[in-house]
């Protein structure tokens, strides 16, 4: 067993776990963290990613225990249970971003990374680049594309970005 | 995922000192490799040996009139860095297109080197470029380094520690992506340095990465696409598989090599 002690979306959190344990998993079933998924379980589809120190990575293929000593961030840390969402999570409810809502906390916790490396005026081309590692099959990606765009800009006026 | 026990070392000796004294004794740094194939149990090292917590072996620095890429630099780091920007801009261009965001934020040149996968895009550059493969225990020139697919020169008790970029004069890398993996189906990397050419190929060969001397030879003549018209890799050798017959991938070598030298004089 490995002991581990980080932050998760601010909260100080110690565990003891098996080395072997993956991020996501110790988000999920240690932490009940359920928002964040698993989809292919081979770092290709995203439905897993969560920033850690800031900076999106798929938490299906990182260890738990190489998070320790660092912070985490997960969609259930993007806002406030009652409090108004975050102005990306707010974008796709407005545009539709979603239909399943399976990949959608990947697609948010990526488009949020996207806008801090790319800024807040991001063009159809880029956001279509940037997601090439987040699947949807429901979408055809349209709508996810315009509520990456409005999320941006709504993130450029909001305190919570 | 079998059992293994995790080692954080602070020092590249600590770290070392476990590898050499451990048996079974594997080294991680992003994971992005290691961990997916710890998954499928196709690796079940009993030590794990986590290689992130050395301070210092992700810097990026001009050296020796060398660009020094630490070994634990991610793609991120690689692809954003001006140093690297300013000193091969195809390097930066290059390591901005492998895998996606996510995997650029975890993924290391190290690793992606140590690893030596027949598709990945670094061993071109590297090969390519003539860089020189610094370990923990002495510098391997790229020309002797690469020794087939998933198969390098490091002995199991080395350490990458970094990497040494000679500047070329001109460089450009070209891929040909799968389109539902996004790997390399093949990749040319084309380098003219002061009194060289290089042509290294990913993505296509049977045996991992490899030079095309015809290729240099014509160029060496003259840096323009036009040299290389007529010119072909012969499809023995090569790939074949369900996304590309050899002779597919063959084609696909001299079309990418003659982009990738129109990009270098693009560039210049």
């Amino acid at each position: 067993m490995a002991k581990i002690s980080l932050l998760v979306n601010g909260e100080p959190t110690t565990a003891d776990i098996d080395p072997r344990t993956l991020l996501v998993q110790f988000l999920r079933e240690n932490l009940r963290l359920t928002g964040t998924h698993v989809g292919c379980d081979t770092s290709q589809c995203g439905a897993c990613i969560v920033h850690l120190d800031g900076k999106a990575v798929k938490s299906c293929t990182v260890l738990a225990v190489m998070a320790d000593g660092h912070a985490i961030q997960t969609i259930e840390g993007l806002a406030a249970d009652g409090a108004p969402l975050h102005p990306m999570q707010e974008a796709f409810r407005e545009h539709h971003g979603l239909q399943c809502g399976f990949c959608t906390p990947g697609m948010i916790m990526s488009a949020i990374d996207m806008v801090r490396r790319k800024g807040h005026d991001l063009d159809e081309r880029t956001i279509r680049e940037e997601l090439e590692g987040n699947l949807c099959r429901c979408t055809g990606y349209q709508n996810i594309v315009a509520s990456i765009a409005a999320g941006a800009t709504a993130m450029a006026k909001s305190d919570l970005a | 995922m079998y059992e293994f026990k995790y080692h954080r070392p602070e020092t590249l000796q600590q770290a070392a000192n476990l590898l050499a004294g451990n048996e079974d004794a594997m080294l991680i740094a992003g994971g992005h490799t290691l961990v997916p194939v710890m998954k499928q149990r196709l690796a079940s090292p009993a030590h794990l040996i986590d290689l992130s917590h050395i301070e210092g072996l992700d810097s990026i620095e001009m050296r020796e009139g060398l660009l020094a890429i630490g070994a634990t630099a991610t793609h991120a780091d690689v692809a954003d860095s001006p140093i690297v920007g300013e000193a091969i801009p195809a390097l930066a261009e290059l390591a901005a297109m492998i895998g996606d965001p996510a995997v650029r934020h975890k993924g290391t040149i190290g690793g992606s080197l140590a690893n030596n996968d027949p598709t990945a895009d670094y061993p071109a550059a590297c090969l390519a470029l003539g860089a020189t493969i610094v370990t923990s225990k002495r510098r391997l020139e790229s020309d002797d380094y690469f020794q087939g697919m998933f198969s390098t020169a490091l002995e199991a008790d080395e350490i990458i520690t970094q990497v040494m970029f000679p500047l070329p004069k001109q460089a450009a890398y070209q891929k040909f992506r799968n389109q539902a993996s996004r790997y390399a189906l093949v990749g040319v990397f084309v380098v003219r340095l002061p009194s060289d050419v290089r042509v290294a190929v990913i993505g296509a060969g049977a045996d991992g990465v490899f030079r095309v001397a015809a290729f240099e030879e014509a160029l060496k003549t003259s840096f323009t696409s036009e040299s290389l018209e007529g010119l072909s890799v012969p499809a023995d050798g090569l790939n074949s598989d369900l996304h590309g017959s050899a002779e597919y991938r063959a084609h696909l070598i001299g079309v990418l090599a003659r982009r990738a030298v129109d990009a270098a004089n693009d560039r210049a």
